[in-house]
């Protein structure tokens, strides 16, 4: 006995010795539950966090359009009414009204870190007899850098702010045979024309991004846009990316302006995803119970076990709620024990995935953070769950009969 | 009520439910006083109900009518928890099988009432219950198993145990009734000799007359009832 223990210690701890086995096959058995929520847990998060960032690389989460236009038919008098027919109404290029004032708007909304205004729109890259549909990107290249990191994703050269200074991805750089200092000329539908100089080529890691946008500053694509001192839309960047519906609608109602946010834009990875997050909490609350009632036989069986001495402790004057932290230790001990050797499993699972899940030119296939609240996590939802499981074996127990207990 | 009464019962009644509406009284109005000191029999065949009065006066079962006093104190008018700690305060229980906990040793077992009174232990506790099995004999063993020691050495473990919180009252349910003759007379002797030493009160539940002759007062009881009460003229001190 330690010296100076408490005394449910004691007999919660001696209990579960005397019956060496039984405690740590259901100690394995919570490591093994807890170990596969913590895996998965990590590997899931790994995941989404992976591919959010590399959606985020290219994407901004919150992006500020002007309104669209719509077609508003003339009421006319006589029994025609209204048309029968409404066409929708095509969409022009335009500026949103009065950008500057929205953007210092913006700003200063909660959960905004930057905002970019962006001259954005289609047209044609030419070099030599190759050509290429492209994406116009008009931008200020230090107000751009906080929403996307484009400075951080170059391979080639560097993005400058010259008039004629152009950014290409590596697939539209490929196409069209260019390197630094190349020139190519953009071409737009209304048949403006300018000649850039290739200064930079970025890489997203996605081939389509890579091949469509060009990146020019502001001024130029406002001119080859023809739209000079507007900007087609304005991209804002997020404390939390995935808060950013909720700012999206706080923008929306302090402006008449299409606010679309990336989780809207691309609902269908979302759909999965919380599908796979609903899969994933099946998955857990259904190892949890299992572990629960594994604790909870384990402790029903305890008790009747140890009927006679709990009968021969109540005699002596120990209290129904003695007994009952008795047990409540051995659940939580459990479930604590457990959660630590779960945690080692966890680790080492996670490690060989780490030395396993590669791509081909040996980089890992995402990263996978071993987070300390994922284990620290675990270990207080293990001890609740110990807990819990020992409650009614516990109630059982204290509820016993001395005369009872003693005569079993 | 004097304080130098141990225990009173007045008109305790126990009765069992054998089954809805009918109900079997086992004790029918009992009335006994034990004055401090006292080293009382209680003898009676098989079935006179001397378990169930043990458990009643041990607080471990309510009567269903009448009055238990522990040291003056009326237990019917207690809640769970102050009663268990009367109990544990003032009653030693030494049962006909030892009852000692198997997962500790012979000191730990002693402890047990302290350290569950206190909640947690301390030298003070540990030096006592040292002390009690010092005083059954039993130092050599102090650090064995529960389970590792003779059947008469168990039962003077229990013994110890019952002393442990220096109670008022040690019940004991034929304390000899596993035992052989050397080792019941071993433990007899224990329990007489703290009787002499102390002003613990006894009460013994026992068949052997052999051992009841060796009580200062035997009560019988026959079909829930106190047929007889009365002193031992001719106690035989040791065996």
């Amino acid at each position: 006995m330690k010296r100076f223990a408490f005394f449910e210690l004691i007999v919660a701890f001696r209990f579960m010795r005397d019956g060496l086995t039984q405690t740590l096959l259901i100690i394995l058995g919570v490591g093994l539950g807890g170990g596969v929520i913590i895996f998965m847990s990590a590997v899931l998060a790994g995941l989404e966090s992976n591919v959010v960032r590399r959606t985020l690389n290219f994407l901004a989460p919150i992006v500020i359009l002007p309104p669209e236009q719509v077609a508003r038919p003339l009421r006319q008098a006589g029994p025609a009414g209204v048309a029968a027919q409404v066409q929708p109404r095509s969409q022009q290029l335009r500026s949103i009204d009065q950008w500057q004032k929205i953007r210092d708007q913006v700003e200063r909304t909660h959960g905004v870190i930057a905002v970019a205004p962006v001259v954005s729109g289609p047209g044609f890259a030419l070099r030599g007899d190759a050509s290429r549909s492209v994406t116009i990107t008009g931008i200020e290249p230090e107000t751009y850098f906080r929403v996307i990191s484009l400075d951080q994703k170059i391979v080639a050269g560097r993005i400058t702010a010259g008039p004629t200074d152009i950014t290409v991805g590596t697939e539209l750089a490929k196409d069209l045979g260019a390197e630094i200092g190349d020139k190519l000329r953009l071409t737009t539908a209304s048949g403006a024309n300018t000649t850039f100089t290739v200064t930079g080529i970025y890489d997203f890691g996605n081939k389509g991004v890579n091949a469509r946008n060009v990146y020019v500053p502001l001024r130029s694509a406002q001119s080859l846009l023809d739209l000079t001192g507007g900007v087609s839309s304005m991209e804002v960047r997020v404390s939390d990316p995935f808060a950013a519906e909720r700012v999206a609608e706080s923008i929306r109602a302090s402006a008449d302006l299409q606010v679309d946010s990336w989780i809207r834009t691309n609902a269908e990875f979302f759909t999965a995803m919380a599908a796979q997050i609903m899969t994933n909490t099946l998955i857990r609350v259904f190892v949890g119970l299992t572990v629960a009632l594994g604790i909870a036989s384990v402790l029903v069986v305890s008790v009747i076990q140890k009927s006679r001495e709990i009968g021969i402790l109540r005699a002596m004057g120990t209290s129904r709620a003695q007994i009952l932290r008795v047990f409540l230790i051995q659940g939580g001990f459990m479930g604590l024990a457990g959660s630590v050797l779960g945690s080692i499993l966890a680790l080492g699972f996670l490690l060989l995935w780490r030395s396993v899940a590669k791509n081909a030119d040996g980089t890992p296939m995402f990263i996978i953070e071993m987070e300390p609240w994922l284990f620290m996590t675990a270990a207080i939802a293990a001890l609740l769950v110990g807990l819990l499981a020992a409650v009614v074996p516990a109630r059982r127990a204290a509820r016993l009969d001395p005369v009872v207990a003693i005569r079993s | 009520m004097p304080v130098a009464e141990t225990l009173r019962l007045d008109g305790v009644r126990k009765s069992y439910a054998v089954g809805t509406p009918v109900e079997s009284e086992v004790l029918h109005g009992i009335d006994l006083v034990l004055e401090r000191g006292e080293f009382a029999a209680l003898i009676g065949p098989s079935g006179s109900g001397k378990s169930t009065l043990l458990n009643v006066i041990g607080l471990l079962d309510q009567p269903s009518a009448g009055h238990v006093y522990i040291e003056g104190q009326d237990a019917g008018s207690l809640d769970d928890d102050v009663l268990t700690r009367l109990r544990g305060r003032s009653i030693g229980f030494v049962f006909q099988h030892h009852y000692l906990l198997p997962e500790f040793t012979a000191l730990e077992n002693v402890m047990m009432p302290a350290l569950a009174a206190k909640g947690r232990e301390d030298e003070a506790m540990r030096a006592t219950a040292a002390g009690l099995l010092d005083r059954v004999g039993l130092t050599p063993w102090l650090n064995s198993k529960a389970t590792h020691i003779s059947g008469g050495q168990q039962q003077r473990v229990a013994i110890a145990r019952a002393l442990a919180m220096s109670p008022a009252l040690v019940l004991a349910d034929e304390p000899t009734g596993n035992l052989d003759t050397k080792s019941a007379d071993s433990v007899f002797d224990a329990l007489r000799d703290i009787n002499e030493a102390s002003d613990t009160t006894f009460l013994i539940v026992t068949h052997d007359p052999r051992l009841a002759q060796r009580c200062d007062r035997i009560v019988e009881l026959v079909d829930g009832r106190i047929v007889s009460d009365r002193p031992n003229t001719n106690v035989v001190r040791r065996s």
